[in-house]
């Protein structure tokens, strides 16, 4: 395998690695919180920082407590356990400073602990063999890619809404069918570089 | 087993950490330091920010009934909030309605207490307090009923209207997973500020009642918090007293009924009893006996169905056909109803065909 820069790879994940577009990952907050660009902005934000911090979180928990101990098979427990930890954290930080955020994400916030983009990142760090900056550039690209995807389809979603669409596709039908054809499209980026 | 040990401690000594981080967080950011309550532009408190207004009120001994121990799922714990309590949350738009929403009406288990908070609640919660009382008896009234003598700790006293209920905690138990509160009418007379007590019917896998029934002795303690409610004796006037009762809807009839008879009120009382069968019937010879202490007081038992046999002389049929038969005019007549749904609802009509106004139907639905 060819050393990556850690910049090559930042951009691989937005575009051509994108987190929802080329793994499906982190679909369900992608469904659920995109009827709005402020909001899905908001949450974007949100992930991309929880991303980045768990990433290094994890980075840092795998190579220096789980590896020399010989427990690598419980990081799947261990990412999840530090990813939770971490977005109650967030929660109160939000709420307690960013009270607009915290009311506009209101009971969607939870929904970052679910959202499998982010132990995605974590696990695929590992599997690919990235070091820390090449994680980090990893983190921070996964977590604009995921954000330029809601985004996008966010405000595809807010055209949509004078659109007359098909009564058994409103809501999330239609919005699989967008998302599909938003992946086609991201899959023209793919020649420019691999990261998998 | 080394292996086994290592994972241990790791696992262990990793979510110790977060633990211990999450805790240091909820002390310094989740901490909003002391903020102002101020409830009905009159009482000001200073409470520590951070927690629902539900639980700071509680914490300030402020009783807002609540059925479901403050996870959003009852309703009960409505209060307005003037100003300081943020944006409606999603978790309470499905209890508020369009009228509740336009007047400041939130759910007080959602909303939480972050900085100077302006509210609102009925002036008659302050005198809601919460006791450990003790059950002093315990009585079959009937199969399914019993009677219950709480008694309050010493030195404490609660201070009712007759005809007002508490609510009582059922915990968690061997079959019950979640502590409940249940409203309970209180029997008792309002003279005795040091008892309480409560005719309790078995609701077969109720939590409150199976609890009740099947694991309360004598001696045991037992969580309760009132007064509540607006059905009660009402003492502003000296109209003719309709009194309908079914089932463990006696109870707030014995206590206004007891008042009377202590007071020497010379009021006249007609009380309507329905049960469905003979062992449903209790405390009869207690109303028999009424007839000649009280002032003007007729006591009429009907029941539905008499077992073959049994020699009834009462009456016959539903409380509504006994209404029908003695009650002539509404002149001058209010009403006090107490039992099931179906009845109330029955007897209100019954009692509207016969000219009563709405306003003077005084009821407590079980
Ligand atoms: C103002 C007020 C005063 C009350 N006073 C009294 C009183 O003095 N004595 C008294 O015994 N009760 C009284 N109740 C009723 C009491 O609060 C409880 O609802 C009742 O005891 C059942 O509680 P539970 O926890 O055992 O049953 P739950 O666990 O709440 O209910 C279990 C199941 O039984 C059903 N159920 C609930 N209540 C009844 C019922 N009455 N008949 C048939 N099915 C039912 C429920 O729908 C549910 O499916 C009063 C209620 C109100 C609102
Ligand atoms: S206490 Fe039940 S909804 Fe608030």
């Amino acid at each position: 395998m060819i050393e990556l820069n850690p910049f090559v790879i930042f951009l691989a994940a937005i575009f051509t690695n994108n987190m929802i577009f080329s793994n499906f990952l982190g679909m369900c907050s992608f469904i659920a919180v995109s009827r709005e660009i402020p909001t899905s902005l908001g949450l974007g934000q949100a992930v991309t920082f929880v991303l980045t911090c768990t990433t290094i979180i994890n980075y840092l928990i795998y190579h220096y407590i789980l590896l020399p101990l010989g427990l690598d098979y419980l990081r799947f427990i261990l990412f999840i356990v530090s990813i939770a930890a971490f977005v109650q954290l967030l929660e109160m930080i939000v709420e307690r400073y960013l009270p607009n955020l915290y009311y506009a994400l209101g009971i969607f916030l939870p929904l970052i602990t679910v959202n499998c983009a982010i132990l995605g990142v974590s696990l695929f760090m590992i599997i690919r063999k990235y070091d820390l900056l090449q994680s980090i550039g990893f983190s921070i690209g996964s977590g604009i890619g995921w954000t330029l995807a809601i985004v996008a389809l966010a405000g595809i979603r807010q055209k949509l809404k004078k659109a007359s669409v098909p009564k058994g596709l409103e809501g999330p039908g239609i919005t699989l069918i967008i998302t599909g054809l938003m992946a086609l499209a991201f899959i023209g980026f793919s020649g420019i570089v691999q990261i998998q | 087993m080394k292996e086994i040990i290592i994972t241990t401690i790791a696992v262990t000594a990793i979510s110790a950490v977060f633990a211990f981080l999450l805790t240091l967080a909820d002390r310094t950011i989740g901490d909003y330091g002391e903020v102002k309550l101020l409830i009905n532009n009159d009482k000001e408190f200073t409470v520590r920010g951070g927690s629902s207004l539900l639980s700071t009120l509680i914490d300030e001994k402020i009783f807002i009934p609540s059925a479901c121990g403050g996870k959003g799922t009852c309703g009960y714990c409505k209060v307005k909030v003037h100003s300081g309590g943020g944006p409606v949350l999603p978790t309470e738009t499905p209890f508020l309605t369009e009228k509740e929403l336009k007047s400041d009406v939130r759910l007080s288990c959602q909303c939480k207490v972050k900085q100077e908070i302006s509210i609102e609640i009925p002036e008659e919660l302050f005198n809601v307090k919460e006791y450990i009382a003790t059950v002093e008896e315990m009585e079959n009234m009937t199969d399914v009923i019993k009677r219950l003598k709480l008694k309050l700790p010493e030195g404490e006293e609660i201070s009712f209207k007759p005809g007002q209920f508490i609510q009582l905690m059922a915990p968690i138990y061997d079959g019950n997973d979640e502590e409940v509160y249940r409203a309970y009418s209180i029997a008792s007379s309002a003279a005795d500020k040091t008892h309480i007590e409560l005719f309790i019917g078995y609701v077969p896998g109720g939590k409150a009642t199976t609890y009740v029934h099947q694991h309360l002795k004598v001696g045991d303690e037992v969580r309760i918090n009132g007064p509540y409610g607006h059905f009660y004796y009402q003492d502003d006037n000296d109209r003719e007293m309709i009194l309908v009762a079914v089932g463990t809807g006696i109870a707030p009839i014995f206590s206004i009924l007891n008042h009377m008879k202590e007071e020497n009120i010379q009021r006249k009382a007609r009380f309507y009893f329905g049960a469905k069968t003979p062992s449903d019937l209790f405390l009869l010879d207690y109303f028999k006996d009424l007839e000649d202490t009280l002032y003007d007081f007729k006591f009429i038992p009907t029941l539905s169905r008499v077992t073959e046999g049994h020699n009834w002389d009462g009456e016959r049929g539903r409380v509504n056909n006994a209404l029908d038969k003695y009650l002539t005019d509404t002149e001058h007549k209010e009403a006090y109803l107490c039992g099931n749904p179906p009845m109330i609802q029955s007897v209100m009509e019954s009692l509207k065909a016969k000219g009563l106004k709405d306003e003077l139907i005084y009821f407590d639905e079980f």
